[in-house]
């Protein structure tokens, strides 16, 4: 379990970065906790380093003129769960950015690198030539899958791991990418792919691009959000199931609502039916119990993973509860 | 019985300070002990590397200056146990999981093992050794003494240090605020409720010292 060797370089600004990149086989060192992990593990190699945490630009919190927020790339997580205007506006993402990984996981890792983190399936992970890096056969199939996805497989079961990404999502967050050519603006549902779409990588980011910034539009009047997640262990875990919420209520109904579940499907899984099914509506058992049943109806689980069904259906159920 | 150990335990700590400055010197390493740290000049951090370079890097580890050559691929881990003869943080696991390499990096626990050498340059690191003041344990190191966090010992410099770091951000910890900031760090030995104890007598301790 050795580190390979690598060309190390440090730029300091993002014009030299794209240089860099865009010269091939290179890969981005923000927090530096998956990546290093995935060189030594064999996960990938690559040739060149490229360590973007001399850029202070990306370490930046601000809050804009519309009122809207941009969180620098490089804002650790521990930034994040701390901010007092992030608390206070977005709950849920500081709830989220708390039940990241553990203490000194979050002291180190990214806003930037938790969004472009690599999966946890055992078999990527491992010694396993699967679909994800570029092999024929997608081993959790057949295998161990009690950890891998219920909805949005194809060819590969993965979770996706973020636990920032289903708030993000909740919150209709834009995600800002720079490259050589300049800055763009996505939707945080265009960043990340599902397997149907590329099997072998988790964003839609080219190599020569940067995730620099996230972006969060100012919250509404009577919005309220949450974030929970289950694991096997009270902390240190990633999700076995995860629920974030954001809706808007108005005289006791609900105006608007986004449902995003982690634990689930390859990418942050958005449930349109739940969210119709209580739109308009004020929340009681009857509701809330077709909003859990719907956002299951299309999950296909594996030989182990089947327990996520009830668990995803009593988790959207508590929660919604709790907006009751 | 309890006094002859503590008589040991300082025995043992001398002995892995001459050890460390053993290895400190055949590493050919240069040492500098600084008065006032931020008052020096920042040395200028090197930018790039290639593949298998050795190149210069300066590190700030327990208020001391080191300088000395690493590959791009050397982790501040390897650094610290090879180059500086600092063993209390451990190689456990490589990987983020089990937290025996846990130092303070600008005052927040991290893990030594996924820090690259040459990240930690203009930072000021803090080993389990920089616990110490004087020859006496600090008030972190003895509460773990005094409960017995500990079997085998491995993973104890790693918790230390990540009850350090907690404790200075959150002075007065609850049981549960103590189990999730702790949740860093593995015992396999299963001494959790006297890691628990010991983190709660360090509390107290520090606000007596």
């Amino acid at each position: 379990m050795t580190m390979p060797n690598f060309t190390y370089i440090r730029p300091k600004s993002l014009k030299e970065t794209f240089q860099h990149l865009s010269a091939g086989n290179a890969r981005i060192h923000a927090g530096g906790t998956d990546l290093l992990g995935c060189l030594r593990d064999g996960v990938f190699t690559t040739e060149k380093v490229v360590s973007i945490t001399r850029i202070d630009e990306l370490k930046r919190v601000e809050r804009l003129k519309d009122g809207s927020f941009r969180i620098g790339a490089l804002t650790t997580i521990t930034e994040l769960a701390n901010h007092p205007l992030i608390k206070e506006r977005y709950p849920a993402l500081a709830q989220a950015a708390l039940e990241v990984a553990s203490p000194q996981l979050r002291n180190q890792g990214t806003v930037g690198g938790n969004l472009c983190q690599k999966p946890r399936c055992w078999y990527y992970r491992g010694e396993f030539n699967c679909t994800r890096k570029g092999g024929a056969r997608c081993f959790a199939i057949l295998g161990e899958n009690q950890y891998h996805c219920v909805l949005g497989g194809r060819g590969c079961y993965i979770v996706h791991p973020s636990d920032l990404a289903p708030v993000l999502m909740a919150y209709g967050a834009s995600i800002e990418i720079t490259g050589a050519g300049g800055t763009k603006k996505i939707p945080i549902d265009k960043l990340l792919v599902l397997p149907e779409q590329a099997i072998t990588r988790e964003t839609a980011l080219a190599p020569d691009e940067v995730l620099t910034a996230v972006l969060l539009p100012p919250m509404a009047q009577g919005s309220r959000s949450s974030y929970r997640k289950v694991r096997a262990r009270g902390s240190w875990d990633f999700a076995l199931a995860g629920v974030a919420l954001a809706l808007r209520f108005y005289e006791g109904k609900v105006t608007s609502a986004k449902i995003v579940l982690s634990g689930a499907a390859p990418i942050p899984w958005r449930c349109p039916d739940s969210e119709k099914i209580i739109t308009g509506q004020s929340l009681n058992d009857e509701i809330i119990a077709r909003a859990a049943a719907a956002a299951m109806r299309e999950a296909r689980p594996m030989q182990y993973n089947e327990y996520k069904i009830e668990l995803f259906k009593g988790l959207i159920t508590e929660e919604l509860a709790a907006y009751k | 019985m309890e006094e002859d150990q503590k008589e040991n335990n300082g025995q043992r700590r001398k002995g892995i300070s001459r050890r460390g400055f053993i290895q400190l010197v055949g590493a050919g390493a240069i040492a500098t002990t600084l008065g006032d740290v931020s008052k020096s000049s920042p040395v200028e951090a090197a930018e790039a590397a290639e593949k298998g370079e050795m190149v210069h890097v300066s590190l700030q580890v327990n208020g001391r200056r080191h300088r000395f050559k690493v590959e791009s691929r050397w982790t501040l881990l390897d650094v610290l146990r090879e180059k500086l003869g600092l063993t209390g943080p451990k190689l456990g696991c490589g990987r983020g999981e089990c937290g025996a390499c846990t130092v303070l990096i600008d005052g927040q626990p991290r893990y030594a093992c996924l820090t690259l050498a040459l990240e930690a340059e203009g930072k000021a690191i803090l080993t389990v050794e920089g616990l110490l003041r004087d020859d006496e344990l600090g008030p972190v190191q003895k509460a773990f003494w005094d409960n017995d966090a500990m079997q085998c010992g491995y993973c104890t410099p790693g918790q230390i240090m990540a009850a350090e770091g907690m404790l200075r951000v959150n002075p007065n910890p609850s049981l549960d605020e103590i189990r999730k900031g702790m949740s860093g760090n593995l015992c396999r030995c299963g001494s959790y409720a006297h890691i628990f104890k010991a983190v709660e007598q360090a509390a107290k301790l520090k606000q007596t010292v």
